[in-house]
C-alpha cells in the first residue's frame, strides 16, 4: 500500500534522526551527575517529631499494597523479572499482578536492566508519564551502576543518571527473592511516608474562613 | 551437515574465469580483490553448480593494515557453505561495493558495519547508523577508538 504523499511531505528520515541524535545528546549532556534518592524525607520523622497519623497510615497502606508496575525492561533481568512474576514466586501476593502496559497507570518502575542511551530518552518519557506518586527500584548490576557495561559508549551508567531511583537490588540478575526483598523494602519506606494532609489540616480546613483568619 | 567448501577448491574453479581476482585461498575462505567483488559474488549467487542463495552473515575485522570484510555465504540446494572475505586498505576512508544488490538481507548488515567500523559501502540504498544515533562521535569498533 502507497503511503499518502501529503503525509511524508513534514518530514523525512534523515531529520527525524538528527532530531533524535541532537535529543540523546541533550540528554547526555544534561545527566552527567547522578540523581540523589528521593529519601530525605526518611529523616523527618527523627528530626521533627512527626508521628503518623490514622489517615497517613491508611493512605500508606493503600499504596503500599497495590504497587501496580509500568513496562520497562530493556535487557535479560526482565526474565528474573518474569520468574518473580508468575506462579512460583508470585508476586501477586503483594498486590501486583497488575501489569500496566501504560504508564499512567502505574506507579512502580522496576528497570529490569541495561539502559543504552539511544533508549533513555523513551525510559525519561515513560518515567515522566506516570502519574505521582511514583516509585522506581533499579533491578541488577547495569541498573545500579552500568554493571560490567559501566565504562560502554552506549550504556548509562546506572538509572539514578535519568530518573531517581528508591530501591537498588543488586546481582546479575538478581534471584527474584532479591527482587522480592526490594519490593518489600519499597513498601516499608512507602509506610513511613508522611503526608501534607493531617488530622490539624483537616480541621483547619473545616473551619470557617473568618474564625481561621481571627486565629 | 552443512558441508564447507573448501576456499582451495572454489579458487580453482573461479581462476579462469576471474583472473587475478582472487588474492589468496585457504581451505577456510577465499581472498577477493574489492574491484571484483561484486563480479565473484554475482557468479557464487547465480552459477547452478555453487547457487549461493543465502547471505548468513556479514562482519568486519580492524587488522590496523586494513579492514577484513567477511561474507558467510549458505547454498540451501547444494546444502554446502563458503566463507568469502574482501580487504581495504584505506583507513581515512574505506569503501567496498555492496552486495545488496543480490542479497537484500545484506541491508542492514552493512549499515550495522558502517555504523561501527566506519566502512562505507558504495552502493548501498540506505547507509547510515543503525544502533547509535546521528551526531556520535567516531566509530567504536575499530581498534583505535578511545
Amino acid at each position: 500500500m502507497e503511503i499518502d504523499k501529503s503525509l511524508t511531505a513534514n518530514y523525512d528520515s534523515k531529520s527525524i534522526d538528527l532530531l533524535e541524535g541532537a535529543e540523546i545528546e541533550a540528554l547526555k549532556a544534561s545527566s552527567a551527575s547522578i540523581i540523589p534518592d528521593p529519601d530525605e524525607w526518611l529523616n523527618e520523622e527523627i528530626k521533627r517529631n512527626i508521628f503518623l497519623t490514622t489517615l497517613d497510615w491508611a493512605i500508606n497502606w493503600a499504596r503500599r499494597s497495590s504497587l501496580w508496575p509500568a513496562v520497562s525492561f530493556p535487557a535479560c533481568c526482565a526474565m528474573e523479572f518474569m520468574s518473580a512474576f508468575v506462579a512460583r514466586f508470585d508476586l501477586a501476593r503483594f498486590g501486583m499482578e497488575n501489569m500496566r502496559s501504560s504508564p499512567r497507570q502505574a506507579d512502580l518502575m522496576i528497570t529490569a536492566g541495561t539502559l543504552t542511551w539511544k533508549m533513555a530518552p523513551q525510559i525519561k518519557r515513560v518515567y515522566e508519564q506516570m502519574a505521582e506518586p511514583k516509585w522506581v527500584i533499579a533491578m541488577g548490576a547495569c541498573a545500579c551502576s552500568g554493571g560490567i557495561f559501566a565504562n560502554s559508549y552506549a550504556v548509562v551508567p546506572g538509572y539514578n543518571h535519568i530518573i531517581p531511583v528508591d530501591v537498588y537490588v543488586p546481582g546479575c540478575p538478581p534471584r527474584p527473592e532479591a527482587l522480592l526483598y526490594g519490593i518489600q523494602t519499597l513498601q516499608k519506606k512507602i509506610a513511613r511516608m508522611h503526608h501534607s494532609i493531617t488530622v490539624p489540616d483537616l480541621k483547619k480546613a473545616l473551619e470557617p474562613e473568618g474564625v481561621r483568619g481571627g486565629a | 551437515m552443512t558441508v564447507a567448501l573448501s576456499g582451495i577448491e572454489v579458487a580453482r574453479q573461479l581462476g579462469p574465469r576471474f583472473p587475478e581476482a582472487i588474492i589468496e585461498s585457504s581451505n577456510q575462505a577465499i581472498v577477493v580483490k574489492k574491484e571484483q567483488l561484486t563480479a565473484v559474488m554475482d557468479y557464487l549467487k547465480n552459477s547452478p553448480e555453487l547457487s549461493f542463495s543465502f547471505l548468513s552473515d556479514i562482519t568486519a575485522t580492524d587488522y590496523f593494515d586494513y579492514f577484513e570484510i567477511t561474507y558467510q555465504l549458505t547454498s540451501f540446494e547444494h546444502n554446502h557453505k563458503l566463507t568469502v572475505k574482501t580487504r581495504c586498505y584505506d583507513r581515512n576512508k574505506p569503501v567496498v561495493p555492496s552486495v545488496t544488490g543480490l542479497w537484500q538481507g545484506a541491508n542492514f548488515m552493512e549499515r550495522e558495519i558502517f555504523d561501527l567500523m566506519g566502512i562505507e559501502f558504495s552502493g548501498h540504498p540506505n547507509l547510515k547508523r543503525i544502533f547509535l544515533w546521528e551526531g556520535f562521535a567516531g566509530h567504536p569498533l575499530r581498534k583505535d577508538y578511545l
